[in-house]
């Protein structure tokens, strides 16, 4: 009965293996090393302080990130801007707020629990302007595409020339990860766009790596206390699985030496 | 119950007992006689019961933050994710919770088949359970809509508009279902009330379920009436249930690996695109729980066909125990039953796999075999198999062997009685 068991089980994960294959084959993202992986995989700090910077130079300018507050920034497990440095980056915003007691609307420079405001006052403003194609929302970007990081890091690097023969649409550019290999974004990523605070190199992949990081963080910004907390919860579950199988087998020793 | 009455020390505790006996209630939750055989396949009641209670406990906390409105369902679930304290693991724990669920409720159902526990006279018992099953998959189908992002939508349109094959009343039957002329707000609100309201029913039927257990006694793996209590049995406290908590805690340390690390794998990333009645995701599917019923359903032609044919697939359970004609309980002591019931369960993970797949060409084709198989399976293979297998005898009891003599007159092969056992 055991046997055979795990042989369904084996099946099982044979069809589910098949089921990834299939699906996947069509495109293998890129490969790179990501430090959130596994099971004490923690964001880089330089990476998603990077990642900020490509996301406010060069995506913010259309994709909104509305879910973000500017307080996460200097939360434990993303960028860790120190607080003083996050201050002055909600400052740089202009927050729309009111109504004040004349009943009017006004702006005022942002503060620390406000959301990232959006680059479009609404859905058909921002198609509008990006050629009837919406710029999705980044907030959870990553956990809403197959491949998730890999994807984005794939995505970002995939712009090519258009095989021979290949009909592309008007406004619309090659992508080889894209799904249908048409995408309405532009390729916007070329090296040393953006100039690093920390010195390192702004390659294309470079740039890339580090904004799948931060859009990553966006997307789970409990990631790392949820891979330090499950840590404990198995440690502490094994060991009372221990306890508890010795404590049983005593118990039983009564019964089954009748 | 072969019970003795149970009589309060205390006087103040026969006073109690006399008017309301919940002490007695409590002795014979504690002393209830266990087969002592039973293996760990029988701990997934347990294991269900806590799957049960504890997706109750983070429903409650997830109601208090999450909105049941179109415009704010999704934001809601990210507020809870980003700025409720430990929402994230609250919310991933419900979630999960729900394919745990299934999963212990799976193993639970097919261990009844393959040991016969639906045969009287716990058919009560079965039935319930059948119950249970479909008041599970109905909360699930309507929690999985909750999140409102592109799967919960589109999964509630197709879900909905089955009810459209109805003839004549159906068009009428989904526009009350949906409260209006689309899935929208007033869908996502009454999906919410009946996803708070079904759980509580459901506990009250595994009350029932539980109840209906406690009149003859657990089956075992030999699948053999027992005399209770006897040198076969143990009390349940405190034998059983250490033993269920064992087992609990196993399944728990599965359990927090896919929260803690892995807390997406089983849901469709499609779903943290908000709901978008504009576009339609390339590929619809449900929670992998319920891709078995949604192959058969795809596998009939006609959508009235599907609709009746899929409900037929869940109903049909509610009669096994009419339909297995077998005087044996337990498959150990049934050669071929066995080999039939590995089909079946082969059968039904084809049939997960395919309701994955789209509905065409070889998918299609097979999809339609393995319902046909199903159906053959309940509706001849086992009515036929009670009939005419040849069974191993069966022991006597679980601490006398099979009679040397037996064995030998029946001709079959002789089975070492203390494996059985284990």
């Amino acid at each position: 009965m055991k046997s055979k068991f795990i042989l369904t089980l084996v099946f099982f994960l044979i069809l589910l293996n098949v089921n990834l294959i299939a699906s996947e084959s069509k495109v293998l993202f890129l490969k790179t090393d990501w430090s959130f992986k596994g099971i004490f995989g923690k964001f880089d700090r330089g990476e998603l302080r990077r990642g900020y910077q490509v996301y406010s130079e060069v995506c913010a300018g259309c994709h909104s990130i509305s879910q973000l507050s500017y307080r996460n920034l200097s939360e434990k497990g993303g960028p860790e801007f120190s607080i003083k440095v996050v201050e002055d980056i909600a400052a740089s915003f202009e927050i729309k707020d009111g109504p004040n007691s004349e009943g009017d609307m006004f702006t005022r420079p942002g503060r620390l629990p406000d959301k990232f405001p959006n680059p479009y006052p609404n859905i058909e403003a921002a198609k509008a302007a990006n050629g009837g194609a919406y710029p999705p929302d980044m907030s959870v970007l990553v956990k809403a595409r197959k491949g998730g990081a890999a994807y984005i890091f794939s995505l970002l690097q995939g712009y090519d020339e258009p095989p021979e023969g290949y009909q592309l649409d008007e406004g619309v550019y090659y992508n080889k990860y894209m799904d249908g290999n048409q995408i309405k974004m532009p390729n916007v990523l070329f090296d040393d766009l953006v100039e690093y605070a920390d010195g390192t190199k702004a390659t294309k992949e470079q740039m890339s790596k580090d904004i799948s990081s931060f859009l990553t963080w966006a997307s789970e910004p409990s990631l790392e206390s949820r891979h330090k907390l499950g840590f404990k919860v198995i440690l502490f579950l094994i060991i009372l699985a221990v306890l508890v199988y010795f404590s049983m087998n005593r118990l039983w020793s009564r019964i089954e030496s009748k | 119950m072969s019970e003795e009455k149970y009589i309060p020390k205390s006087k103040i505790g026969q006073w109690f007992d006399s008017r309301l006996p919940l002490l007695s209630l409590a002795h014979h939750l504690r002393e209830y006689p266990t087969p002592k055989n039973l293996n760990y396949w029988w701990t997934f009641g347990a294991i269900l019961t806590f799957c049960l209670i504890t997706q109750i406990i983070t429903g409650l906390v997830l109601a208090m933050h999450y909105v049941a409105h179109a415009d704010f369902a999704f934001e809601s679930v990210e507020h809870i994710m980003r700025d409720v304290n430990y929402g994230w693991l609250i919310r991933y724990f419900h979630a999960n919770g729900s394919s745990m669920f299934f999963l212990a409720v799976y193993i639970h159902i097919f261990r009844a088949l393959f040991y016969g526990s639906y045969k009287t006279p716990r058919e009560m018992i079965w039935i319930l359970g059948m119950f249970i099953y479909i008041l599970m998959m109905a909360t699930a189908f309507m929690g999985y809509v909750l999140p409102w992002g592109q799967m919960s939508f589109w999964a509630a349109t197709v879900i909905t508009n089955l009810f459209s094959a109805l003839p004549i009343i159906g068009e009428g039957v989904v526009t009350w279902l949906w409260g209006g002329y689309a899935v929208d707000s007033p869908t996502l609100t009454r999906f919410y009330s009946l996803h708070y309201f079904l759980p509580f029913l459901i506990f009250a039927l595994v009350v029932l379920h539980i109840w209906a257990l406690h009149i003859p006694g657990n089956n075992n793996p030999i699948g053999i009436e027992i005399k209770k209590p006897s040198k076969d049995t143990v009390p349940f406290s405190p034998y059983i249930v250490v033993k269920d908590l064992y087992a609990l805690i196993i399944f728990l340390i599965i359990f927090a690996g896919i929260i803690f690390f892995v807390p997406n794998i089983l849901s469709h990333p499609d779903n943290y695109i908000k709901a978008n009645p504009m576009v339609t995701p390339s590929h619809i599917v449900p929670e992998w729980y319920l891709l078995p019923f949604y192959a058969i359903l795809r596998a009939v032609p006609s959508k009235l066909g599907g609709v009746i044919v899929m409900f037929s697939s869940l109903f049909i359970l509610m009669f096994l125990p009419w339909l297995d004609t077998s005087k044996v309980r337990s498959m150990v002591f049934k050669p071929l039953s066995k080999i039939f019931f590995w089909i079946l369960v082969i059968d039904v993970l084809v049939l997960g796999y395919l309701g994955a797949m789209p509905p065409e060409g070889w998918y299609l084709f097979f999809g339609r075999l393995a319902t046909i198989y199903y159906f053959v399976h309940f509706l001849i293979i086992l009515p036929v198999l009670g009939f005419k297998e040849k069974t191993i005898p069966l022991p006597i009891s679980l601490s006398k062997p099979v009679l040397d003599e037996q064995i030998d007159l029946t001709g079959t092969k002789s089975i070492n009685n203390s494996e059985i056992l284990k």
